[in-house]
């Protein structure tokens, strides 16, 4: 008589570990749990699921992001992943964890400012210079490299640099 | 929610997608021959934000339709006949010179400001909740353009000049901004959507200050072609450019 085993199902803890490991198509310096792109993991029967929350409408790394989570999730040991994508409550840069703005900041982007749920009362506030510090700086585009950084340039170290924008 | 509305509802916002994907698809022509580097990226970002809207309003008329949400956009951009999309000429016509594209996307988003104020409050839900998100990137549209029309408009004889060809030239076609969408009678009454022609009202109270502010003046002007069925000389030509691609290898993946 042969018995089949089921597969030990990956742990919660365990698929959100690995989902700590996929890094942003376009900012790999964060990964998507702390960009808090990631909102929920559940088992559909054998299936899956993960929900998501991209942040701009028209970000170009959907399918990127897509595609790695299932990877790595496949890796992982899961047999069926389907992905959700989820509009409401949408992405708001609140939701970028602390240790994340460190990384932004280290690798020369700055970090989105905080704000109570209404962006716009932030949108004219200083910027500092994620190299230098100082708030001396001036904005130079409301769109950067992606939908969702701007470009600024620092008035005292000169140099140019973008921030994540606050959503 | 009523049976009876969705089919209108459904007809509104692919009117509403329809304007913003063939916005889109125009500016993204300038992507690589925009003035300056930091323009070029900055515009093709915009392009894809409204192409990126456009999606999620045909999602949302998808589910209104029993259609599959996530082959529906793709059906609607790249294979339907050029006769049934219904945008305004106002986003059809050329590009024209970087002062036009500006000024385009100004009165284009200052409208949208407009409605999407009034669907934000909309009675039902997930199109109030799509309005929510499409209104908080809008905000960096309009902060850009109305940056660049002021720029323009009060800059070198020659930039204020431009300027002022292009809103000779669009203002009639944006007139037709007011014109009532598909569905909109009935969806107005059960405060499903916004009155096209209040939020008209307040376009043009604010974008006619603004633009007097830059240095441009607006003349009474006969409302352009208010039926979306009718489209400008060229549509066809935009619409086989767009679709050309897909339609040489239906459902080909890269």
């Amino acid at each position: 008589m042969v018995s089949t085993l089921a597969p030990l199902r990956p742990s919660s803890a365990s698929i959100w570990q690995a989902l700590a490991e996929v890094p942003d198509p376009e900012l790999p310096v964060v990964n998507l749990v702390e960009l808090g792109i990631i909102r929920e993991v559940e088992w559909v029967g054998d299936n899956l699921r993960v929900t998501i929350t991209p942040t701009f409408a028209a970000c170009p790394a959907y399918e990127v992001m897509a595609a790695q989570i299932e990877e790595r999730l496949y890796r992982l040991g899961a047999t069926q992943v389907e992905i959700r994508v989820r509009h409401e409550p949408h992405w708001t840069s609140e939701w970028i964890g602390e240790e994340a703005r460190l990384k932004l900041k280290a690798a020369g982007l700055a970090p989105p400012p905080h704000h109570s749920c209404d962006f716009i009362q932030v949108l004219l506030d200083p910027v500092a210079c994620p190299r230098c510090g100082s708030i001396n700086t001036s904005l130079r585009n409301s769109f950067g490299t992606t939908p969702c950084r701007m470009i600024y340039t620092c008035n005292d170290c000169k140099e140019p640099f973008e921030q994540f924008k606050p959503l | 929610m009523k049976q009876a509305l969705q089919k209108p509802l459904a007809q509104y916002l692919i009117a509403l997608a329809d304007d913003e994907l063939i916005l889109g698809h125009r500016n993204s022509e300038w992507t690589g021959h925009a003035p300056i580097l930091e323009e070029d990226i900055a515009f093709a970002n915009i392009a894809l934000d409204e192409i990126g809207h456009a999606r999620l309003w045909y999602e949302l008329a998808a589910e209104l339709s029993d259609e599959d949400k996530r082959t529906f956009p793709d059906k609607q951009v790249f294979f339907r006949p050029e006769q049934e999309f219904c945008c305004l000429q106002f986003v059809e016509l050329p590009k024209g010179d970087w002062a036009f594209s500006m000024l385009r996307q100004y009165l284009f988003d200052a409208l949208e400001a407009q409605r999407l104020k009034g669907l934000i409050k909309s009675k039902q839900k997930p199109l109030a909740d799509v309005a929510a998100k499409i209104n908080n990137e809008e905000i960096y549209h309009l902060r850009h353009t109305r940056a660049w029309v002021r720029r323009l408009g009060l800059g070198s004889k020659e930039s204020q000049r431009r300027m002022q060809a292009a809103l000779d030239e669009l203002w009639p076609y944006a007139q037709a901004l007011g014109a009532r969408l598909p569905g909109e009678l009935e969806l107005v009454e059960e405060g499903f959507v916004p009155s096209s022609s209040k939020a008209f009202g307040l376009w043009k109270k604010e974008v006619s200050a603004f633009l007097k502010e830059a240095d441009l003046k607006t003349q009474e002007a006969k409302v352009h072609e208010v039926d979306r069925a009718v489209h400008s000389e060229y549509f066809e030509v935009l619409v086989k450019d767009m679709q050309e691609v897909a339609q040489t290898e239906p459902g080909a993946s890269w």
